[in-house]
């Protein structure tokens, strides 16, 4: 079953055509991810999806329901949480914080039990939980911002270049992470740059290039085509 | 050295006032990145709806100033919805515009509605100061009340902001809007909330500064309104600490400054102390530096 069906949205900015006509879907228990180039749309589509951005025409589907007009808080109330490209975690708030506004949608009894298990998958969290986030490395601070979004137990979860500005070390970490969170049975729309470490976790793959799908197959299909070969793997 | 305690008492009382309006500036600063210009009249506002309340029907100064409260807490979401919140995509300066446009539309109501005559702001408290030293120090239950009740908004606020989810949310509003979306917080709402509070303050405000000075006109709040706009740049806008302390420091110069060096001159000599902070720190004492977002 389909738990995430997007069809033919087009997004703009002004009179900036960003997103033409892209189509892909996203099913229950799937690590589906969406690669492409710097500026090919995917922070875009991701932003669709979540309910910040409205397509103008086209719709997206979460679990059976139409999403038009929903407001990004209800979105994630419904089980779609996203990590958004650069993290964005709150800078000026402890770890622990962070993590409670992860959880904004959840009643106050599921704070402590989602910590936990936040802290279980990410211990180092668990060391700084009365830190200031800012003070946190990069690839700790996109673990925070992982554990934030798991907080709210989201049924979809979206991460947007989670592999960013890492160094290749906790780039396998993160994409460790990401494996266990689907093992475990996250549903997950990764979008990627690292298209060989996306392709590599990924049930499928869908190439967008500038606002539009250009490919699309199952991850080990992709990493085998000659055009994605030559775009995105470096020969 | 009791006539300068009585200037320090003085001015930490006039302080506090600037303080509580400096919390509104300061707290819809930081969610909603803009000044509101509207906040000095909205403490005017509520100093009349407690003066009706008390002297045309006969209500207790505490259900005046309650009411006061609950007016201006609707007024200040009201101001926010029909005015700054279509504005929220728009230019800064559309947005500064529209706060002064609504500063002169609340002092032109006041006026219509309540005439430009002066009333004269009733005594809440006893005019009988308390005299230490052999009556050579004089602390009046109006400054004693008006510090007390900064001190108590002050730590409210510090509870709210640190310990509720309501709060925490607000925090992470300012931070990041998208990104607190994101988590399922409701921005409006938050807005909304922000400015219920800042309103609410203003209100209490009002009242404590209308004690002290008792001449009620619909422009009672403009220069209380600046001034607090002031201390909250001084303290570093945004910052709820900082807000206290450019109320405090600001009231402390200004009865300093009319005290010793000259009456005309104090206001110009508290704008002068600005500039001087500013060039020094142009975030204003507890400022953080703005981030550049990614
Ligand atoms: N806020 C914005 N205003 C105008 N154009 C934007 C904005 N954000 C993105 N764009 C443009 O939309 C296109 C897609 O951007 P984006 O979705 O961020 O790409 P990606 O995430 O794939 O790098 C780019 O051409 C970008 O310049
Ligand atoms: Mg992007």
């Amino acid at each position: 079953m389909a738990m995430l069906e997007v069809e033919n949205i087009h997004v703009y900015y002004g009179s900036i055509h960003a997103v033409k006509g892209v189509s892909f879907q996203v099913n229950e228990g799937e690590i589906v991810t969406l690669i492409g180039a710097n500026g090919a749309g995917k922070s875009t589509v991701l932003n669709t999806v979540s309910g910040l951005l409205h397509p103008r025409t086209g719709s997206v589907r979460f679990m059976d329901q139409d999403l038009k007009g929903v407001a990004p808080h209800k979105v994630v109330e419904r089980g779609l949480a996203q990590v958004p490209e650069g993290r964005r975690i709150f800078l000026q708030m402890t770890v622990e914080e962070n993590l409670e506004m992860g959880a904004y949608t959840q009643p106050g009894s599921a704070v402590a039990p989602g910590m936990e298990d936040v802290y279980k998958r990410f211990p180092r969290l668990e060391e700084r939980r009365r830190q200031v986030a800012g003070t946190l490395s990069g690839g700790e601070q996109q673990m925070l911002a992982m554990g934030r979004a798991l907080m709210s137990r989201p049924k979809l979860l979206m991460l947007d270049e989670p592999s960013m500005g890492l160094a290749p070390l906790l780039v396998e970490q993160i994409f460790d992470i990401i494996r266990e969170l689907h093992a475990a049975g996250t549903t997950i729309l990764l979008v990627e740059q690292n298209a060989q470490a996306a392709l590599s976790v990924a049930d499928r793959a869908y190439v967008l290039e500038t606002g539009r799908i250009s490919l699309s197959g199952t991850g080990a299909e992709l990493m085998a085509s000659d055009q994605v070969r030559r775009a995105y793997l470096g020969g | 050295m009791l006539v300068f305690l009585n200037h320090l008492i003085n001015g930490v009382s006039l302080g506090s006032v600037y303080a509580i309006i400096a919390l509104g500036y300061t707290m819809v600063y930081g969610i909603a990145k803009m000044l509101n210009f509207a906040h000095g009249d909205v403490i005017m506002v509520g100093a009349y709806v407690c003066f009706f309340a008390v002297s045309s029907y006969n209500l207790p100064p505490l259900v005046g100033v309650a009411l006061a409260a609950a007016v201006c807490t609707a007024l200040g979401i009201l101001i926010e919805r029909l005015a700054y919140k279509p504005l929220r995509q728009a230019s800064s300066l559309a947005v500064l515009i529209t706060a002064i446009g609504v500063s002169y539309l609340l002092q032109n109501g006041a006026q219509i509605l309540w005439s430009s005559n002066i009333k004269m702001f009733p005594a809440f408290f006893s005019s009988q100061p308390i005299a230490l030293f052999g009556g050579e120090l004089k602390i009046t239950i109006a400054a004693i009340v008006t510090v007390l009740a900064c001190v108590v908004i002050m730590a409210a606020l510090v509870w709210f902001t640190g310990r509720t989810k309501m709060g925490k949310a607000m925090r992470a509003c300012s931070e990041d809007k998208a990104a607190a979306q994101l988590m399922g917080i409701n921005v409006n709402a938050t807005i909304s909330m922000t400015f219920a509070i800042g309103s609410a303050l203003a209100a209490i405000a009002g009242v404590l500064f209308c004690s002290a000075y008792p001449i009620l006109t619909p422009t009672t709040g403009a220069m209380p309104g600046i001034k607090a706009f002031t201390a909250a740049v001084f303290g570093g806008i945004g910052s709820i600490p900082g807000a206290l302390l450019g109320g405090v420091l600001l009231g402390m110069i200004e009865i300093f400054a009319s005290a010793y060096i000259s009456t005309q001159l104090s206001n110009a000599i508290v704008f002068a102390v600005l500039i001087v902070v500013l060039l020094v720190r142009p975030t204003g004492l507890l400022g953080k530096q703005v981030r550049e977002k990614v």
